[in-house]
């Protein structure tokens, strides 16, 4: 029985034009780049004070410190720091950005409260976990996932209110019962808002993660950054921070990027 | 499962919309007490907006403000619904929607397949539904419908909005399916041809608050349904058209 002659037309999507892209992208992205390091490598020459350092500087100091193992300590300590409260901030806030974007009457009396967490500065949170729990891993732990909380679970529950009654009631009909509903008609609705939330949620976490360690840890990118500040070498300053650049992007396009191409492949 | 002859019932003694802001609460049903013989293809009719879909949310359980009874006659009933739009699961395949909807531990791999087969989807079976023609997911969703073998298969026109040839051929299919695991159907439609093509029997609603105003057998062998002049002269004489 054939009656539609669009049958078939999944799968060849346009490679070719794609391809064209990213080589295109890629060029632009390298030659901008180049351009950065010019411009820092000409304004250091000018300036030529101990200050500011130029990118050959920069580079030989990331060399040493990536031989003595120390970059790779801090930079692990503090990725170890961001994985953990990353995947609690998400679990915590996802859980209750869902159940406020399903139930009106919580989420009435609990907007209030997601305001105010929203509103407090990071700091205040830091200083009063290290007061009231002491310079400990998990005030330092706690105090990150308290800031990111409130971001996930507001993103979320834009999801969690947006879900399709449509989808939920075929769900009742044939009887999914929760745990599938779960896994195959509401996850899959908010996947791009958990998109969302990871994706800036990953860029806040790691700059609250180095302030955290500047103010109470003795290990990690943020203590080393206070170190070299108290000695104003601002050569390993630029060192750590474009060593944690390069590791979060290599992130962002190998895992997150992958993983939400995954999740979108359906989309027409 | 035994075979249970107690035929479907339902009872709405009213059923009224919510007040919304200032519009004041709307009735919709009204007195309706139907019973409904297990194995009968139900044709229901009605003008637009009258309540037809309200009517079947009720007997499908998934509204449950009104004041009457449904009873099922059965303890455990198996339950279909094809709605007027095909709601697949977009991030699923075809294969995938169909599957879902059986019972966990009861994968019957041969029947899936079997149903995508005969709903001439077997090329697109790993397509996701939004690369299809509404006509191709709307068979999906009709193979869905029949993969649990339900005891009731509730439809709200679900044919609508698609090109002649291709509601034929989807009525034809659901003929077939139906004559092939005969169940009892409730089928929304205000095309009163598509009613008794389809229908072993007619119930037409109207008013408002609307309740039920007609109800007899439509008297067509499976045969006959294929011809088209055969249909229309049934059409004529159970709609009483002149």
């Amino acid at each position: 029985m054939v009656f539609d002659t669009e049958g078939t037309k999944n799968g060849r999507m346009g490679r070719g034009i794609a391809g064209g892209v990213l080589t295109g992208r890629l060029g632009w992205t390298l030659g901008s780049f180049l351009a950065l390091l010019v411009v820092w490598w000409v304004a250091a020459e000018l300036l030529n004070s101990r200050v500011f350092p130029g990118p050959l500087t920069v580079a030989a100091t990331i060399v040493s410190e990536a031989a003595s193992g120390e970059l790779g300590y801090h930079v692990g300590i503090t990725l170890a720091r961001v994985a953990v409260s990353f995947f609690i901030a998400m679990l915590v806030g996802s859980a209750i950005g869902i159940a406020l974007g399903r139930a009106r009457r919580a989420d009435q009396f609990f907007d209030t409260w997601l305001i105010f967490f929203l509103n407090l500065p990071a700091l205040v949170t830091i200083i009063l976990c290290y007061v009231w729990f002491g310079l400990t891993e998990v005030a330092a732990i706690l105090a990150v996932v308290l800031n990111k909380i409130p971001n996930v679970a507001v993103t979320v529950r834009e999801g969690a209110r947006s879900l399709s009654r449509d989808l939920e009631e075929m769900a009742q009909i044939y009887q999914f019962g929760w745990w599938k509903t779960l896994r195959h008609v509401t996850l899959p609705q908010l996947a791009p808002f958990f998109a969302a939330a990871a994706r800036s949620g990953l860029a806040l976490v790691w700059k609250i993660v180095l302030v955290v360690e500047l103010l109470g840890r003795s290990n990690g990118v943020g203590h080393q950054l206070n170190i070299a500040f108290q000695m104003f070498d601002v050569s390993m300053i630029l060192a750590y921070a474009i060593a944690f650049i390069v590791v979060v992007q290599i992130i962002e396009t190998g895992v997150l990027q992958p993983i939400e191409a995954r999740v979108n492949q359906w989309r027409r | 499962m035994a075979p249970v002859d107690r035929p479907l019932h339902v009872h709405i003694v009213e059923k009224n919309f919510a007040a919304v802001g200032q519009r004041a609460e709307l009735p919709v049903l009204r007195n309706i007490d139907l019973s409904i013989e297990r194995g009968s293809f139900v044709s229901i009719t009605g003008p637009s907006g009258c309540g037809k879909s309200t009517l079947l949310n009720i007997i499908a359980g998934l509204d449950k403000d009104f004041t009457g009874a449904v009873d099922s006659g059965e303890s455990e009933l198996r339950l279909s619904y094809m709605f007027q739009t095909p709601r697949l699961l977009p991030w699923r395949t075809v294969e995938e929607n169909i599957r879902l909807v059986l019972p966990d531990g009861e994968s019957s791999d041969e029947r899936v397949r079997e149903l995508i087969e005969r709903v001439g989807l077997s090329d697109a079976a790993t397509a996701y539904p939004e690369r299809l023609s509404v006509g191709m997911q709307r068979r999906a969703a009709l193979a869905r419908a029949f993969v649990v073998e339900p005891d009731l298969l509730l439809m709200d026109e679900p044919f609508v909005s698609l090109d002649d040839p291709t509601a034929e051929a989807l009525r034809q299919l659901l003929i077939e399916l139906w004559s092939r695991r005969p169940t009892t159907v409730l089928f929304v439609t205000h095309d009163r041809f598509e009613a008794v093509m389809l229908g072993t029997r007619l119930i037409r609603v109207d008013g408002r608050p609307a309740t039920v105003v007609q109800n007899t057998p439509i008297n067509l062998t499976v045969a006959q349904r294929r011809d088209r002049e055969t249909v229309l002269a049934e059409r004529r004489r159970v709609f009483q058209e002149t």
